[in-house]
């Protein structure tokens, strides 16, 4: 289970942790993330030399490799200022899992201290800038798919504390909300009938709430789901929460379109 | 191999067996969560306390196990200790052969069939019968377990009626009460023809020497109120330090488990029968069993022995509730399997490594378990020593990452991929490697954005 560390720092000049999958696909979401932390009045620096935060290599069992790419993120991200991520599941490698395969490495001190100031983006907004509610509108039936690496940490309570805030936003729930998507990186190409299963089902259990879109606070699992959707020619509407809080700011004329 | 074993078994089970797996598997969850929360205000505060009491006697073990020995002693009981599987189940012959005893009937114990108790006794020609209601039926179908609690959970009632039928329990009836009266019936007189009495013990007292054996149907009440000797086979981790221990692990369990308050049957077990007592064994013997325990306590996942074997983590687990039991190799199935079998393996290990592969690492097992167990962190510290021991197992459909760990270390390399990755649109399937085109075949790619938001990013700085 992810775990967070209290008294994070919490300063509003933060380092943006896009995330590879941004970085390949969802350009997007990780604009959205930029336009509503500026929106809060964060200063935001985007190191370019930033690749991947290490996960794949470190779930499939290869943490000599996987401890290389940390040690690339620990260099790029240096300094003191908070790291955000519009993933629950980078920001838990960052604090919880490189913690873990470096806890024999010389220079797990600053792996420490690069996990400890590591925020996923709506934890951050809440419990690091203390912001419990959002305004803006935003029309639709959303069902909101809690994204594994979430389990634990700050995140799940404070993605519902700013999507119930949010004028015309109605939340649905679904069965078996603890059960995973069936991503799990590599595991979906390892174990790639056990992941569709997985997925199918959690399709089913999200289709029959009737939601207009499902989101959530990890574009690995969206993307995981969209793409069994489509093979089924039954795509979803998907979002991730960052898109949501953009677009009800916009909606209400908070943002300019 | 094309895909990971246990991913191809789960694919092959019939739609009844997936059924019944999933189905037993969400009833289990559900109740456990009814029986936790309705009656605790915060039951993570209990299981973190649960896992404390546990952690603490597995590290202090030197201490515990010297004073849970003295303690069986001075209560009449026989001590026994077992380093492997062979010396446990010689130990229990050779009490067996010392009483020219023959016929033995047996309580539900995973340590049992971890030692291969019953296929050596038979060996041996002892008649050896199964007297859990569910291992009974594993062993009149020549089956498996494939559950710590339920261990026929992949059955469905008509399989079970149907075998009933063939071994001439009666004719055709699938209502379950049938089944399980006709169970007792033929069972009854079995506990009066026994010599020997087995149990395992689901805790011992350091404080006091009392075992605790917790049971739903009390066959383990009748086999020791009719047997003259009682043998209790005990995994080293089982000890807890004071009586009162026994208070919150025993709650945890049994909520854990099956979703009750307290199992039907709870027995405290002091010793052999005394003078004073009208009936119960003449003699007890308790064998302690390492088989491979020590090496698990010395390595980086000894958290795994607080277990207490509730099989929460199996109802929960995803991946258990798709492949069943039987997909794991292994007497431990499930996430707590996952991680236990390859260490008990011992050098055997790498045949075992692709178990603590078989985890989307949701945290769902940990979540649940009643002595909080970080078992995805284990899958993981496993992983890592399956990639470092060279596992065919756990590399099969694996795909290679050190090349992708390069470059996410080269920021110019990283930079140009997402320049190119639109180009895998263009790129014949057939030279897609492996793990690419296994997305693929399920799930297609959104279309390829690389570089768009650096991009973005840079225009937006310089306005």
């Amino acid at each position: 289970m992810p775990k967070t560390t209290p008294q994070r720092p919490k300063g509003k000049r933060i380092q943006l942790m896009a995330t590879c999958l941004c970085d390949a696909f969802y350009d997007d979401v990780a604009a959205a993330t930029v336009e509503i932390l500026e929106h809060l009045g964060c200063e935001i620096d985007f190191p370019e030399a930033q690749t991947c935060c290490g996960q794949p290599a470190f779930n499939g069992g290869d943490w000599a490799a996987s401890r290389k790419v940390v040690r690339h993120a620990v260099k790029t991200f240096a300094g003191e200022n908070p790291v955000v991520v519009p993933s629950g599941s980078c920001a838990a490698m960052m604090y919880h899992g490189a913690v873990l395969e470096f806890e024999k490495e010389p220079d797990l001190a600053s792996v420490k201290q690069l996990g400890h100031r590591t925020w996923e983006v709506c934890d951050y907004i809440v419990n690091g800038l203390g912001i419990s509610t959002w305004s803006g509108r935003f029309d639709a039936k959303i069902a909101f798919h809690r994204s594994c690496h979430l389990r634990g940490s700050g995140s799940t309570d404070a993605v519902y504390k700013l999507l119930r805030s949010i004028e015309s936003v109605e939340l649905v729930e679904f069965d078996e909300f603890e059960q995973c998507c069936g991503f799990g990186g590599t595991f979906s190409v390892t174990f790639p009938y056990i992941s569709k299963s997985m997925g199918e089902l959690k399709l089913n259990h999200l289709r029959a709430a009737k939601p207009d879109i499902i989101v959530s606070a990890d574009m690995s699992c969206l993307m995981h789901l969209g793409g069994l959707a489509n093979k089924q020619n039954q795509p979803i509407k998907s979002m991730h929460v960052v898109q949501i809080l953009r677009d009800a700011l916009k909606n209400s004329g908070g943002l300019a379109k | 191999m094309k895909y990971q074993q246990i991913d191809q078994y789960a694919a092959k089970i019939s739609d009844e067996k997936r059924t019944a797996v999933y189905g037993g598997s969400k009833a289990g969850y559900d109740s456990r969560k009814k029986a936790l929360f309705t009656h605790y205000t915060a039951p993570d505060d209990l299981r973190r306390l649960a896992g404390n009491i546990k952690q603490h006697t597995i590290e202090n073990l030197d201490t515990y196990l010297p004073q849970v020995e003295a303690k069986l002693q001075a209560n009449g009981a026989k001590v026994h200790w077992a380093e492997d599987s062979h010396e446990a189940c010689q130990h229990v012959l050779e009490i067996m052969r010392a009483r020219n005893a023959t016929k033995i009937v047996k309580a539900k114990t995973m340590v049992s069939e971890e030692i291969g108790l019953a296929h050596y006794l038979e060996k041996e020609g002892i008649e050896c019968l199964e007297t859990d209601l569910g291992e009974f039926i594993v062993q009149i179908a020549h089956d498996q377990p494939s559950h710590i609690v339920k261990p026929i959970i992949h059955k469905n009632r008509r399989e079970i009626a149907k075998l009933f039928e063939e071994n001439g329990l009666g004719d055709y009836n699938d209502d379950p009460e049938t089944i399980t009266r006709r169970a007792r019936q033929y069972l009854r007189h079995k506990y009066l023809e026994a010599d020997v009495g087995l149990t395992g013990a689901n805790f011992v007292s350091a404080e006091s020497g009392r075992l605790v054996v917790v049971t739903n149907e009390g066959n383990s009440r009748f086999s020791l109120a009719a047997t003259k000797v009682h043998i209790a086979l005990v995994g080293i981790e089982k000890i807890v330090p004071k009586d009162r221990d026994l208070a919150i692990l025993l709650n945890l369990l049994a909520r854990s488990g099956t979703g009750q308050q307290l199992t039907v049957y709870t027995e405290f077990i002091s010793g052999p029968r005394s003078a004073t007592q009208p009936d119960g064994p003449e003699e007890m013997h308790v064998i302690f069993v390492d088989n491979g325990r020590t090496e698990v306590l010395a390595s980086d996942c000894r958290e795994i022995l607080r277990c207490i074997r509730c099989g929460a983590c199996l109802n929960v687990c995803p991946v258990y509730r798709q492949a069943s039991g039987h997909a794991y190799r292994s007497v431990y199935p499930g996430p707590v399997g996952a991680v236990l079998s390859p260490l008990l393996a011992g050098k055997k290990f790498p045949e075992l490594a692709d178990l603590p592969k078989a985890s989307s690492l949701c945290g769902a097992c940990n979540e649940v378990c009643p002595v909080n167990i970080p078992i995805p962190d284990l899958l993981l510290r496993l992983r890592d020593r399956g990639k470092r021991e060279h596992s065919e197992a756990a590399a099969a459909a694996a795909p290679p990452l050190g090349g992708f760990a390069l470059g996410a270390t080269l920021p110019i390399a990283w930079k140009s991929a997402l320049a190119l990755g639109g180009l895998i649109n263009f790129v014949p399937r057939a030279l897609l490697p492996r793990a690419v085109k296994s997305w693929i075949d399920a799930r297609g790619l959104p279309p390829w954005r690389g570089g768009q938001f650096r991009k973005w990013m840079k225009q937006r700085k310089m306005k």
